[in-house]
């Protein structure tokens, strides 16, 4: 017997005994999340976090204090019973824990892997505001996966009751999150469900944005294939608002309600010189090319050229950002930089990211910007051209705001620059859908039930938050899936 | 040149817009292809490419009765189409097959249409017939002088735009650096000039920016804001660079490509 299960067995007959304190709580280390080796999984595409064993997750399950108010909840954006699937775990009984996270989250898997938690449910948590850091909260999300994945493991088939058919037909356009959790809710109630996606390959952001490395398709693609068991219908290669409009869908082919999940669009870039030199990249380019069209595999069968970096700087400090540095480490470069005009404490990508980016390698260039980016004669980036920044007072989003130092100039040599500094709305609905009440940045306006300004015509996701996460749009989901069904039962 | 079963697109497509062909859903690049044509009855749409990358090259390799693993659109804005009295529409080498619609729409929609088309040489000129059918007036020109008039298109260009009777809008559809010609030329007249990118693509919904231009100083999707723009504001030599962007993978891609479809290459030749 390991350390490890001798401890969790000494826990375990205190708590049947009932005499487990929060004192042995405290004292109960926090489990680590088992990585692979941080040399090796630069060459490959494998998933970094390996997740828990039973032995450890039963150990972090005993480490929550199982709080009367549990302050958790109110950091999960869907209301996950926290404390409830976490006693489960303690005890040992998964299927519990899995069925009571589903009551609330249609895709524990992936949540428990690319949620913020940190600033989610780990936020408020008693341990952590114990320790007096968040970092040793409850490792809610480590949990959640571990529960997500023991039910993978079970091979269960069975698939979620559905109604009877009602006759009843939706439309769901775009298929990532929102869009699943959507054509699920909706199914079950016994309505014909058809997914219209653009791509070639269902999924959304968590196909051809979040790489392999930390969010493996197969697991997407199994949410995909649980669907089509359902009965719901997919059309790929279909770009609504081109090959038919929302309108033509409602008055030509019979759909009585629609929901738009069509996600962010339009990356956003800097306006400085250089930026259409060869080389430049949106992040969401380079990460579609590198998933998508499996640029890793490039002469091994996989046709997009991407280019052969070696040097390559990333602007940004989100999840974006971590994920197309890390994938540039993966696709060869020797040299990757990344490039933020705050400090590390105000960096929005998730902790582990930051951490694991950290172990391979990347080098952070905090509180600097580009200033321009410079090429040689045949438009080919050359280096790029930095300042650097110091911290002043705070802004609108209450970070303190970064303030140039003049004469601070400098330059990295690079061959490729990938800007990740977020998105605007994809306009294509919006053109191509009058009556769509947009706000000024071109999202779409909806009501407290993701009703939009026509009738029959729900949306969620990042094409109303702006950029936002996945748990926030399936939230939406959720409460649009309901509306409509509600609006489908008086109609 | 193929003519592609897909009713959807077929009875959607509008002249100006194009697809996005991806030949395996694993691996393939996507392609942008204007449509040069549709049949909403038949539920087909005319494809006209030219073998330059290792896609094209396979696009080219495929049977009649063959699939298409993916194929996507109709994309990008419409053209728009009124009637503004003459209209000189130029296409060269390829852009001869988007530019086709967009001629026949403007002669139903009551312009006088005079169409210049040019290409390196005869055995790559095409649709001459079609052009022929369609306009009132039709000015052939190669490069090499093997066919129809020895010049480049603006020099016919020219001379149009300086007919008492200017033409109240051009169209120019071809290569980057023809429509850069083409639109100083009618810059010097004061004709407004429609042109068509045929950029780098990828999602063609407006998510990556791999199809960015700037137009009028500004950053354009040509996916979504495009494919036309107003060519007197185009910066057409940003645009070529970024079309040189991925040559030099392309060449090894279609090396690795022919070296493997010897034999067919042979046949093809
Ligand atoms: C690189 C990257 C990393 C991220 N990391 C995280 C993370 O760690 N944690 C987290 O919570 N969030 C993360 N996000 C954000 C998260 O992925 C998104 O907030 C979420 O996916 C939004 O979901 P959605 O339902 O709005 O649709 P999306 O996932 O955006 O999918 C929209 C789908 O609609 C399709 N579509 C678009 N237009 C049309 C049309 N006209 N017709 C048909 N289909 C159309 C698109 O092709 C796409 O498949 C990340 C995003 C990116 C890009
Ligand atoms: S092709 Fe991706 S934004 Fe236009």
């Amino acid at each position: 017997m390991t350390d490890q299960e001798k401890l969790l067995q000494e826990l375990l007959e205190k708590h049947k005994a009932g005499t487990l304190k929060p004192a042995d709580r405290y004292a109960i280390p926090p489990q680590l999340m088992p990585a692979q080796d941080e040399i090796e999984r630069r060459s490959n595409v494998n998933e970094v976090a390996t997740g828990y064993t039973e032995t450890q997750a039963r150990l972090e399950a005993l480490r929550c204090l199982q709080c009367k108010n549990a302050p958790c909840v109110q950091g999960c954006p869907v209301k996950i019973k926290i404390k409830e699937f976490i006693a489960e775990i303690a005890d040992g009984n998964f299927q519990k824990a899995l069925d009571i996270i589903r009551e609330n989250s249609l895709l524990p898997a992936v949540c428990g892997r690319v949620c913020p938690q940190e600033v989610q449910c780990q936020l408020p948590c008693t341990v952590g505001k114990k320790f007096k850091d968040v970092n040793k909260a409850v490792s809610i999300g480590r949990l959640e996966r571990f529960v997500a994945d023991w039910g993978r493991a079970q091979h269960d088939e069975s698939i979620p009751q559905i109604a009877a058919e009602t006759g009843k037909k939706v439309a769901v356009i775009g298929s990532g999150p929102g869009g699943i959790v959507v054509a699920t809710d909706v199914r079950r109630a016994g309505h014909d469900v058809t997914i219209f996606e653009a791509f070639h390959k269902t999924g959304g952001v968590m196909v051809y944005g979040i790489p392999e490395f930390r969010l493996p398709k197969a697991l997407v693609k199994e949410e995909i294939d649980q669907l089509e068991k359902m009965g719901v219908k997919i059309v790929c290669n279909f770009v609504v608002g081109r090959t038919k409009s929302i309108k033509q869908l409602m008055d030509e082919d019979g759909f009585d309600a629609v929901y738009i999940g069509v996600g962010a669009g339009l990356p956003m870039f800097m306006s400085i010189e250089g930026e259409h030199l060869v080389g430049v990249y949106s992040a969401n380019e380079y990460l579609t090319r590198a998933n998508l069209m499996r640029a890793y595999d490039f002469g091994k069968g996989a046709d997009t050229p991407i280019a052969m970096s070696k040097r390559v700087a990333v602007v940004g400090g989100g999840n974006v950002a971590m994920d197309s540095a890390r994938t540039a480490v993966r696709l060869g470069a020797e040299k990757v930089y990344l490039v933020y005009r705050r400090s590390e404490k105000e960096m929005p990508a998730r902790v582990e990211e930051v951490h694991h980016a950290k172990e391979e390698g990347i080098e952070f260039h905090l509180l600097q910007n580009p200033k321009r980016i410079l090429g040689n004669a045949e438009g080919v980036v050359t280096a790029i051209e930095c300042l650097k920044y110091e911290l002043g007072e705070p802004d609108s989003s209450g970070r303190r705001r970064p303030v140039p130092i003049e004469g601070s100039e400098f330059t990295i040599d690079v061959d490729t620059v990938i800007i990740a500094i977020g998105n605007g709305a994809n306009p294509l609905i919006g053109q191509t859908t009058p009556g769509l009440e947009l706000n000024k940045w071109g999202n779409i306006i909806v009501d407290d039930n993701c009703k939009t300004a026509i009738d029959g015509v729900y949306a969620g996701g990042d094409i109303v938050l702006g950029a936002a996460t996945v748990i926030l749009a399936m939230g939406q989901g959720r409460t649009a899936a309901a509306a409509i069904n509600e609006y489908l039962k008086n109609k | 040149m193929a003519d592609i079963e897909s009713p959807l697109i077929a009875s959607a497509a509008k002249p100006g817009q194009f697809v996005i062909v991806c030949l395996s859903s694993a691996y393939s690049e996507r392609i942008p292809l204007t449509i040069a044509g549709s049949d909403p009855k038949k539920g087909t749409i005319r494809l006209i490419w030219q073998a330059v990358g290792k896609s094209t090259t396979e696009l080219g390799h495929l049977e009649v009765g063959d699939e298409i693993e993916n194929i996507l659109g109709p994309l990008g804005k419409p053209t728009h189409i009124e009637k503004f009295g003459t209209v000189v529409c130029v296409g060269g080498g390829i852009g001869n097959a988007p530019l086709l619609p967009i001629a026949t729409g403007m002669k139903k929609a009551g312009n006088k249409v005079i169409s210049i088309i040019g290409a390196r040489t005869k055995e790559l000129l095409i649709l001459e017939e079609d052009f022929k059918a369609i306009s009132d007036e039709l000015i052939v020109v190669t490069d090499d002088g093997s066919y129809g008039k020895k010049a480049l298109v603006t020099e016919p260009l020219k001379e149009v735009c300086r007919r008492p009777e200017k033409p109240a809008l051009a169209v120019a559809i071809g290569p980057a650096i023809m429509m850069k010609f083409c639109c100083a030329t009618t810059k010097e007249f004061d004709i407004p000039t429609v042109v068509s990118l045929n950029t780098i693509m990828i999602d063609g919904t407006g998510m990556c920016g791999g199809c960015r231009v700037e137009v009028g100083g500004q950053t354009k999707f040509v996916c979504v804001d495009g494919p036309e723009f107003d060519g007197h504001k185009v910066n057409f030599d940003l645009m070529m660079k970024r079309m040189q962007a991925y040559k030099k993978q392309e060449a090894q891609a279609l090396e690795e490509y022919n070296k493997k479809h010897k034999c067919r290459i042979g046949l093809d030749k």
